[in-house]
């Protein structure tokens, strides 16, 4: 994803002099080719995240364009203030772009791991919120990125996300796509889990006619697809590589709950713990049990009115 | 410290004693705290709005001005009763300071034209000056943009990220001041938390310094003349400066005129001794 989000600004900077793209020290073996041939639009600020995301506000308020990059808690958390009172309250013109969501650098240790961060920005007003699905729709959000005049948060898994749309898909700011349709169970997945639903739905395929749609704005959320799909199906689950608190899912149960619609519903995400262990994206799944058979295994364990996997059961890993 | 020549105020003088004036002003009738702050940086902020900043009052935004980030927001009386005496709006308004709808407590962006950006959290003004000042170089602009810091403010970490900053970019067009009154929220800077060697550090991360008596508003002018105080490196100006000053005595140099406002009589005694 991240090649797919710097060569897509690449393009977009070699037409718009005002993008500037300023990382916070990272970016090894990504912007080589974007540093070489605009090095007059790059800047690397140094690990110094706070600073950085003031410095963008202050070229944003002389008409820059700056993309600030760093891994996900780097650039939401460690500045989060900045990005509240800088670049949000006052409306600048700043696109921050988290690289490593949920547990894209799985080995690295929880310090990493990026599970917080749509939780904690989704409070501040005039955010857009992206959370791509694949590589196709990461060029996408950071084309509308730049249309968009204000704060924009792109969350981006690393590297080898898996293609999930074979065309470019009609794509537009809040509303989601329908990846797949079905009948009986809409599953609504953000970020990297969207090709893991898409296995999911193909597990499930034989007994329940399954829905997968990629909800890869999280703010402003696609309400009246929700609602139409809550309306209209058996059962709606929210995947997403974000703690349980606060993402896609909690964003889901609040207009469920104020709409007052009745549907079997679940969040999947990550428990509401520190992971003890570290290990790559895989593992780091399969330890919170969002595994495309763990997540399977849990949504007909729901359908036959049972429990999904509980924690206890993802300690026997 | 009063400069007073043949017994005539200068004109300098005349504006920051004006400026005063509005400050103890907000102060007593909404019993508002800030305002030992408010009163050690107007000399500073006179000098800048009345003598070096270039700046049209009619034009805030002007592209070509010279910008001030005013990063210790909690000063706002001084902030907004400078930029009212200097016309940029009615002083009418300053009778609105922290009423319901009115002027909010810590400055705000664009609340009145001429405030750059909203503050009220420390340690984020001079990252966006810095942002300001790297866009104004790249495309060689020659605007300056000014920060103006409290000391207590220097204990963030952010600022120093930002100092280190500047100073590696060279950024000449940058000008920080400090208006070291030796007071922060709770105690004396030496100590809370010393900053001492002060302008060692600065001088350490690049940048040129200069120390002065922040009161001295014909020195402050003289060292204005000289941005960049060192060719092609961001300046700063610690200004040495006295909490309270000109205020209500009891306050004066004491943590106490970070929060209490005065009373009726301690109010007029103020603009008595003002003139």
């Amino acid at each position: 994803m991240r090649i797919a989000f710097v060569n897509a600004l690449f393009e977009l900077a070699k037409k718009n002099k005002k993008i500037h793209l300023i990382t916070g020290d990272l970016g090894f073996s990504v912007f080589e080719e974007y540093m070489s041939k605009l090095p007059k639009q790059y800047l690397n600020a140094g690990v110094a995240e706070q600073n950085m995301t003031g410095v963008a506000v202050g070229m944003a308020m002389e008409g820059k364009i700056p993309f600030i990059y760093s891994i996900v808690p780097f650039v939401t958390m460690r500045n989060f203030e900045q990005v509240r009172n800088d670049i949000c309250y006052q409306n600048q013109n700043v696109k921050i772009v988290g690289v490593g969501l949920g547990f894209s650098y799985g080995q690295f240790g929880h310090t990493h791991f990026g599970l917080e961060d749509v939780g904690i920005l989704r409070t501040i007003p005039g955010i857009t919120i992206f959370s791509p699905g694949d590589p196709v729709e990461t060029k996408l959000v950071t084309k509308a990125a730049l249309k968009i005049k204000g704060p924009v948060y792109i969350r981006l898994g690393k590297a080898g996300e898996p293609t999930v749309h074979k065309k470019t898909p009609v794509f537009t700011v809040g509303k989601g796509i329908v990846v797949k349709k079905g009948t009986d169970i809409a599953l609504l997945a953000t970020g990297t889990m969207l090709p893991i639903a898409v296995e999911v739905a193909n597990i499930l395929e034989n007994k329940y006619s399954v829905a997968v749609v990629s909800m890869h704005t999280i703010k402003p959320l696609d309400k009246n697809l929700i609602i139409k799909m809550a309306k209209s199906m058996k059962s709606v689950f929210t995947l997403e590589e974000h703690s349980i608190i606060g993402g896609l899912g909690s964003a889901v149960s609040d207009i469920l709950a104020e709409e007052g619609i009745q549907v079997l519903f679940k969040r999947f995400g990550t428990p509401d713990r520190f992971n003890k262990v570290s290990g790559d994206q895989n593992y780091m799944r399969k330890a919170n049990g969002l595994s495309a058979d763990q997540l399977a295994l849990s949504i007909k364990r729901i359908l036959k009115k049972n429990k999904a996997i509980q924690l206890e059961e993802l300690k026997d890993l | 410290m009063k400069k007073i020549n043949n017994g005539k105020k200068s004109f300098l003088e005349e504006q920051a004693d004006q400026i005063r004036r509005e400050i103890i002003t907000m102060a007593y009738v909404m019993h508002s705290s800030h305002t030992g702050g408010s009163l050690s940086c107007v000399d500073l902020l006179t000098v800048l709005y009345f003598s070096v900043m270039k700046l049209n009052p009619h034009v805030p935004l002007d592209p070509e001005r010279d910008r001030l980030i005013f990063s210790k927001a909690h000063d706002s009386k001084a902030l907004y009763a400078v930029l009212a005496q200097r016309g940029f709006f009615n002083k009418r308004k300053l009778s609105t300071y922290e009423r319901n709808g009115g002027l909010p407590g810590h400055t705000t962006r664009q609340v009145v034209p001429g405030v750059e950006i909203s503050g009220g959290s420390l340690g984020h003004g001079l990252s966006v000056a810095a942002g300001m000042a790297y866009a104004g170089k790249i495309d060689k602009k020659t605007y300056r943009v000014f920060a103006i810091l409290s000391d207590g403010e220097c204990d963030e970490g952010s600022n120093w990220e930002a100092i280190h900053f500047a100073g590696h970019h060279r950024l000449s067009n940058l000008v920080a001041i400090v208006d070291y009154n030796k007071l922060q929220g709770f105690g004396r800077t030496t100590d809370v938390l010393d900053l001492e060697p002060f302008a060692k550090k600065w001088e350490a991360f690049g940048w040129g310094v200069i120390e002065a008596d922040g009161h001295n508003m014909s020195e402050i002018e003289k060292t204005f003349k000289k941005i960049p105080f060192v060719v092609d490196k961001p300046s700063v100006l610690i200004a040495h400066t006295i909490k309270g000053y000109k205020g209500v005595k009891r306050h004066i140099d004491q943590v106490s005129s970070q929060y209490k406002s005065p009373t009726e009589e301690e109010y007029k005694k103020v603009l008595e001794d003002l003139g």
